[in-house]
């Protein structure tokens, strides 16, 4: 079974992308580790390997959401679908 | 998978065992550098190993010079040692602290001699302390004889997902057995910090944890001229994926699986509280943690890697595993272990896990790895603050 997005845990909002690249509207398969459980999702931009995908629309302010824990804030606004990473992501840390 | 009883290593005169059998030329500071280098040069089958401080420091961070010095003589992996330093007093400091494993060990001083007659004098005993050493055989050692340190870098997304959960599992499976087990980079757990302080054995270690981690995280702040975005993550980790220094500490802590760290220790301190998970107080720089931990007594060391970490240390060797398979082709010349099929689902972290036991084994017995045939050496010195 092919898999090109894996999910860590039920509640995180991203998932990463494991295949060498998805590209602009890819019926995509996730798997979500946590309970193995599956869902799919059409990604808006491209994606390389290791980078995240949104799984939801997500404003500014909201908290990104991975291993089930806090990794940052949204500082632009991102569609379902769209890429994830330091344009649109900062820490909440340093 | 069975996990084997015992490996092949080398018996020291401390009780301790070593997963390699060097004869070290060590300077006791920078300007040694050059007569410890001569030495290795004449005596065959000897290591320098040179490193750019040891001059002027005092207080915590002369300690720490220290500490990690004789540390490093004492390594099990270490056979016998030449200390080698500018003025007799430090010299002899750290020939006496080493000399208290049993293992041989002697110290030449430059000032009044030279380079050219303290390098006579010094190679001479080099060459006897290195065939002597080449006589010593492996023999069967229990598996609790193995201290196994970890430090993921250049880490990516596939480090969190697949690479250090695979050391996580090894930990999970050997931990019950009696091994020593030692992980570090305090800056590198920010964010996750609250989630690991939970994972002390004891309140006390729980807590000690904490101070450690947040005197660490004060230091930076101070220190810090933006938001550390050109450090931490570092390019490499952004180019791989990973956004923030929280994603980066999650993926970081996935290295100890469920085990509980029992205390946490100074850098290059050595554990005594006996089998088990230590945290050590160390930098995240690769090279820097990985010579800490080997000084605190480590003999085997795993480095999980996503984007492609080369580091070696001469005493203590570094196995290599990545998960990313982009990695694995184009630089394959440095990975040991392989476990990229964990994201194509053709491998569980349970079947990575023994693999990645096995690569261990393997290179406790005596294979070398990818960074000891490639002549990484990487032995640098942590440095707490500037000199007198």
């Amino acid at each position: 079974m092919a898999t090109d997005i894996i999910i860590h845990d039920k509640k995180d909002n991203v998932g990463v992308v494991v295949i060498e690249k998805i590209t602009p509207k890819q019926d995509c398969a996730c798997w979500i580790m946590e309970d193995d459980s599956s869902t799919n999702i059409q990604s808006v931009d491209e994606i390389p390997l290791g980078h995240k995908i949104a799984m939801v629309d997500l404003k500014e302010g909201d908290t990104i959401l991975k291993y089930g824990h806090d990794i940052g804030k949204v500082v632009k606004s991102i569609k379902k679908g769209e890429h994830v990473h330091v344009h649109n992501v900062k820490t909440k840390k340093w | 998978m069975e996990i084997p009883k015992s490996f092949l290593g080398y018996k020291r005169e401390n009780g301790r065992a070593g997963t390699r059998n060097h004869v070290i030329i060590l300077p006791v500071d920078d300007i040694s550098n050059a007569c410890a280098e001569a030495v290795a040069n004449n005596i065959k089958g000897t290591i320098a190993l040179p490193h750019s401080y040891g001059r002027l420091q005092f207080g915590a961070d002369l300690e720490l010079h220290f500490r990690t010095m004789i540390g490093t003589g004492c390594n099990p992996n270490v056979a016998a040692v030449i200390v080698i330093g500018i003025e007799p007093k430090w010299t002899k400091k750290i020939v006496d602290g080493i000399a208290k494993t049993g293992k041989p060990v002697e110290g030449f001083h430059i000032e009044r001699t030279g380079d050219i007659g303290t390098t006579m004098k010094a190679s001479k005993k080099a060459q006897e302390f290195v065939m002597w050493a080449s006589e010593k055989q492996r023999e069967e050692c229990p598996l609790s004889d193995l201290w196994i340190s970890v430090k993921c870098g250049e880490s990516d997304t596939t480090s969190g997902l697949a690479a250090n959960p695979t050391v996580g599992n090894l930990m999970d499976k050997l931990e019950p057995l009696g091994v020593h087990l030692c992980f570090g980079e305090t800056s590198e757990l920010t964010g996750a910090e609250q989630v690991c302080a939970t994972r002390g054995a004891t309140k006390e270690a729980s807590e000690k944890f904490m101070k450690t981690w947040s005197s660490y995280n004060d230091f930076i702040l101070k220190e810090a001229t933006d938001d550390l975005s050109e450090s931490q993550p570092t390019a490499g980790n952004i180019a791989g994926g990973l956004t923030t220094i929280e994603e980066k500490a999650f993926g970081n802590f996935q290295k100890i699986g469920n085990c509980k760290f029992i205390d946490v220790l100074e850098p290059a301190e050595e554990p005594t509280k006996g089998k088990g998970l230590y945290f050590m107080d160390t930098s995240s720089a690769a090279e820097e943690c990985v010579t800490l931990q080997a000084a605190a007594g480590f003999n085997i060391h795993l480095f999980p890697t996503g984007q492609g970490n080369i580091v070696g240390n001469p005493i203590e060797p570094v196995v290599k595993l990545t998960a990313n398979p982009l990695t694995v082709k184009g630089m394959g010349e440095h990975i040991d272990c392989d476990v990229s099929k964990i994201l194509s689902r053709e491998m569980n972290l349970s079947e990575a896990g023994d693999e990645l036991i096995k690569t261990t084994l393997r290179v406790a017995n005596g294979r070398l790895t990818c960074a000891e045939a490639l002549g990484h050496r990487e032995f640098v010195m942590t440095k707490l603050y500037r000199s007198a």
